[in-house]
């Protein structure tokens, strides 16, 4: 009887129309969804094919970060522009590349099309993206699709600033020849490959999905070669696919990015609360949208990353940060769950495990909770901290911390070194002024 | 130069300011985080500029006067260096701090209390979030307004909780030793301490005494001022009257406003246990009234109080009303005799006292074994105990004796081991008692040194082990005795006075009932000197709310509760 009661007066109490929490519930609501994100990979494509932008008659490229124009590009980024116009044939030398570049090609957000990008984050129509489904509902006219290019390898790559001829014949076999050896693969498969159990295993293996890759890159290697065998492909082209496979550290990477997009942008349906939906950066801001702002970008000029650097290089010839992996850290991967990955702990500034824990104690103040999905062994098996607040980064000033890589700003040299940054404060201000006037609070 | 957003506590801004003015070439270095009072300052100083006006409470801001160029340049760059070593010597400490509420409660969710130290114009905001948050609180941080200590004690007193201070420098909670305070024994004293050297103080004397303290509660220097009216004050006292661990309360202020002091003498009359109130500055008019015992001096209160540990409450059986002396010093003997008479008017004593009983009167009885009709033909019992323990089975077999009491001397002449001697005949005199359903009380001091040939502390191990309470010095031990007479006469007056008692809200008596969890919000020193005393705490990082912009800050509590 007594249980009863309660119970009913207890039902009353939350259906009193003037919850005051009605940021907190949404907030949930949005976690929910992150935690529910269930990405497939479906396939992979020509992009053109799959993002409209890129279909018509207008050259265009995506960029990583908010939008920016060609001229506040930083170096790299311009040159990694440069790359993809000597990829889809718009000139031969550089010069008139920067000429047709600045004069003919419209800039897209690759955020603005279903997309994500690393380091510059530039996209043509003619490069191979994943296809990344999110089949968290049940009901499949809800599943919500993510695009991203594949991991290049290291060194002198595009997404980087480098675009010699080795890195155009590169991204050419990789539109012509692992794109299509990868989607003949997932052909034999029932329903795609399903990567939330990839995540979950690799980040037991000490992989946080934007520094280190290994694990994860290692079961997508050897979950592919049975499917690669049955696909049929020559001799020599089954040869270099596994073999790039096999090399390429980082091929998950781009992969957890598409999963952590196709996973926000599920989360941003709903269009209340606080949390962070997207951390990305050009190269010139640093861009943040929050639940219940919509689809605006709230910036503020982005940070150099600090790290530590290959032979030859330091820290006067790093890049301000770019690139759309900030993503992995907004589904609360990579810096946020540093102490996931003990054995890049010291690459990316942190001088042991007791810092690496430090870190991810840090940016568990100003998340709403953790996902169990994600469970940490080296944290206690505590889940990665998910759901970024606005609120508690203004509050305590602390601001999610991004393991990422360092380019050279002298454009065509590539990556340079890898380290850490912090999103700046700024954006987080801005959006939780506009979070108050969207909530009717005036300070 | 500013640093933005990169808060420090003022106490390791000065080491570190110290730290760098060291250095060659260096005249003046300053630095502090950039709050209003603290731009004051540096402006004052010769830091003025248009730069510093650009700074907020959070941002760190650095100035230098040096004699080049190059030793301006050394000072900034050795203050990153010297930062991150603070916080890498953080990490070795194995302190691990957080940086917000939410998460010092997600970490320890059963802390019960929260030790603040931050800057004055933030902790009103802050307690208010602890005692939302169901925390006791103890405020160590000064310049908070009257008016907020007011609206805070009310506060947490409607809620069931206490604050503590604000500028309280000293409490120790179940021997965890919170702010500034001494480490002692514990034991069943309870301190109420208004002033926090005054607590400390009646804290070691204790401690020489020989007793222990079981909680020392800090009040704050004007919680008995006429606007507060006493309210932590109040709850403290009857906190440690329910408590179980205390049985003495020692009250330590400065003179509070006349009507508060009389609403605490009057609880403090309330209370089932003996209370010593030092009223600080004024000259008592009286030595006691009905429980309460007036002292001038912080160590006569504490000597005071070790006297009266361990007598509230004392109740025999029916009948057992006697006090007896059985003493080998005459001296020793007369001052207990004089003692007794004084406190209970009895008549004058008789100069010739036969067979050495220097006091007979209802039932109290100082007899000196010393005198010519007990060492007639046998040594005086200084070197032959055993004229005392012949007369010992027929005191503890007496049905009417309730209190027993002895002086034991060493040093040369005396015998080897006197306490030895006593310990047999006491230990078989309360196990008959006992078994007779007889309560008796033995009390003694100890004329000796650690020096002396039979050793004091040696020869008071074997009293204690033997059942006896000792004392520091004979009248202490009298007035002991003295005590335990008149409790055992009064009867069960102390149980009525318990029935009258207002239940102490669970969340206070979880405070007195073992350690403290403590979320420790501000000095890490403090937080370290917590885990060092073995208390479970978890420290809380504190810098301003949103880095003290007052705007944001307001933006970020609003936002909180939609």
């Amino acid at each position: 009887m007594t249980t009863s009661t309660n119970a009913s007066v207890n039902t009353t109490e939350t259906q009193a129309p003037d919850d005051r929490h009605e940021i907190d519930s949404a907030n949930a609501e949005v976690v929910a969804a992150m935690t529910a994100g269930q990405p497939v990979l479906v396939d992979v494509v020509t992009a053109r094919t799959v993002i409209g932008v890129l279909d018509e008659q207008t050259p265009t490229l995506l960029h990583a970060g908010p939008p920016v124009d060609f001229a506040d590009m930083p170096a790299p980024m311009q040159a990694s522009c440069v790359g993809a116009a000597f990829f889809e044939g718009w000139a031969a030398d550089e010069a008139a590349a920067r000429e047709f570049i600045a004069s003919k090609v419209r800039f897209v957000p690759c955020h603005h099309v279903d997309a994500v990008g690393p380091m510059g984050g530039i996209t043509s129509a003619n490069m191979a993206v994943v296809v990344v489904e999110n089949r968290a509902s049940e009901n499949p006219t809800e599943w919500n699709r993510a695009y991203a290019t594949m991991n290049e390898g290291i060194g002198k790559v595009l997404r980087f600033g480098a675009f010699d001829s080795e890195v155009v014949d590169r991204l050419h076999w990789m539109a012509k020849v692992l794109g299509p050896s990868l989607s003949a693969a997932l052909a034999s498969t029932d329903e795609g490959y399903p990567l939330m159990p990839v995540i979950a295993r690799a980040i037991a293996m000490g992989d946080e999905f934007h520094q280190r890759n290994i694990a994860s890159s290692a079961i997508f290697a050897k979950d592919f070669a049975p499917l690669l065998i049955k696909a049929r492909l020559g001799t020599e082209q089954l040869a270099g696919v596994t073999d790039f496979l096999g090399r390429t550290d980082q091929f998950f990477l781009n992969l957890a990015m598409a999963s952590c997009k196709a996973i926000m942008d599920a989360a941003r349906k709903i269009t209340k609360g606080s949390i962070v939906t997207a951390m990305t950066r050009n190269g010139h801001e640093f861009g943040i949208r929050v639940s219940g702002l919509g689809d605006r970008w709230f910036t503020a000029p982005v940070n150099t990353p600090e790290g530590l650097f290959f032979t030859g290089y330091s820290q006067d010839q790093a890049c301000p940060d770019m690139g759309d992996s900030a993503i992995t850290e907004t589904f609360g991967l990579g810096g946020m769950s540093m102490i996931a990955a003990p054995a890049v702990t010291r690459f990316v500034g942190a001088g042991g495990l007791g810092d690496a824990q430090a870190i991810s104690e840090e940016m568990a103040e100003i998340v709403f909770g953790h996902n169990a999905m994600l469970s940490i062994p080296t944290w206690d098996f505590q889940g990665t901290p998910t759901g970024i607040d606005i609120r508690k980064v203004v509050e305590t000033s602390i601001t999610p911390i991004i393991n990422t890589g360092i380019a050279s700003l002298e454009p065509g040299v590539g990556q340079i070194g890898a380290g850490t940054v912090r999103a700046p404060l700024g954006c987080f201000t801005k959006a939780l002024e506009a979070l108050a006037e969207t909530y009717g609070v005036d300070a | 130069m500013i640093k933005p957003n990169q808060y420090s506590d003022s106490v390791s801004l000065m080491l570190l300011s110290k730290k760098l003015t060291d250095l060659d070439g260096v005249d003046q270095v300053s630095v502090m985080m950039g709050s209003p009072a603290n731009r004051e300052i540096l402006a004052a100083t010769g830091f003025d500029g248009p730069e510093l006006e650009q700074a907020g409470p959070g941002d760190l801001v650095v100035g230098v006067i040096a004699q080049s160029d190059e030793a301006v340049e050394n000072v900034l760059g050795r203050i990153d260096e010297e930062l991150s070593a603070q916080s890498a010597s953080r990490r070795s400490t194995g302190i691990q701090g957080v940086r917000s509420l939410s998460r010092a409660l997600t970490k320890s969710p059963d802390a019960e209390l929260a030790l603040v130290s931050i800057p004055g114009d933030h902790v009103a905001g802050q307690v208010d979030a602890l005692l939302d948050a169901n925390l006791d609180v103890m405020i160590f941080s000064d310049n908070v307004t009257i008016d907020d200590e007011v609206r805070l004690k009310t506060k947490a007193r409607d809620r069931g909780l206490m604050v503590m201070g604000p500028d309280c420098g000293t409490s120790s909670l179940g021997g965890i030793p919170l702010a500034f305070a001494n480490s002692t024994r514990k034991g069943s004293i309870g301190i109420v301490g208004a002033s926090g050297t005054g607590t400390q103080e009646v804290m070691i004397q204790i401690d020489r005494l020989g007793g222990g303290i079981s909680h020392a509660i800090g009040l704050g220097g004007r919680d008995l001022s006429s606007e507060v009216g006493g309210i932590t004050c109040l709850q403290a006292m009857s906190a440690l009257d329910a408590d179980l661990n205390t049985d003495t309360i020692v009250i330590v202020t400065k003179p509070p406003a006349a009507e508060v002091r009389a609403r605490v003498e009057q609880a403090a009359a309330q209370l089932s246990k003996p209370v010593v109130a030092l009223f600080l500055g004024e000259r008592p008019q009286t030595d006691r009234a009905g429980n309460i015992h007036f002292a001038w001096t912080l160590d006569e209160a504490a000597a005071k109080a070790v006297e009266l540990t361990g007598t509230a409450g004392f109740a025999p059986a029916t009948g057992q009303r006697n006090l007896v002396g059985l003493y080998t010093g005459g001296t020793l003997a007369s001052e207990a005799a004089m003692l007794v008479r004084d406190s209970f008017d009895l008549p004058a004593l008789d100069p010739h006292h036969p067979n050495g009983m220097i006091l007979d009167h209802d039932g109290f009885q100082v007899i000196d074994l010393g005198d010519d009709v007990y060492t007639r033909g046998r040594p005086h019992p200084m070197i032959d105990p055993s004229s005392r323990t012949d007369h010992m089975p027929q005191v503890f077999d007496d049905p009417a004796t309730a209190v027993v009491l002895l002086d034991l001397v060493l040093g040369y002449g005396a015998t080897d081991d006197p306490a030895g001697a006593v310990a047999v005949p006491i230990r078989e005199g309360l196990e008959r008692a006992q078994a007779a359903g007889r309560a008796i009380k033995v009390v003694a001091s100890i004329c000796g040194t650690d020096r002396d040939a039979q050793n004091l502390q040696q020869q008071k191990d074997i009293l204690t082990e033997a059942g006896v309470t000792v004392l520091a010095s004979n009248a202490a031990a009298v007035r002991h005795a003295i005590s335990l007479i008149e409790s055992a006469r009064a009867g069960h007056a102390d149980a009525v006075a318990d029935a009258d008692q207002q239940p102490v809200p669970a969340r206070i008596a979880d405070l007195l009932d073992g350690p403290p969890k403590i979320i420790n919000v501000g000095l890490r020193s403090f937080a370290t000197d917590l885990a060092d005393a073995g208390a479970a705490v978890t420290q809380y990082d504190w810098s301003p709310i949103a880095g003290g912009d007052p705007r944001l800050a307001r933006l970020v509590s609003l936002l909180a509760n939609r």
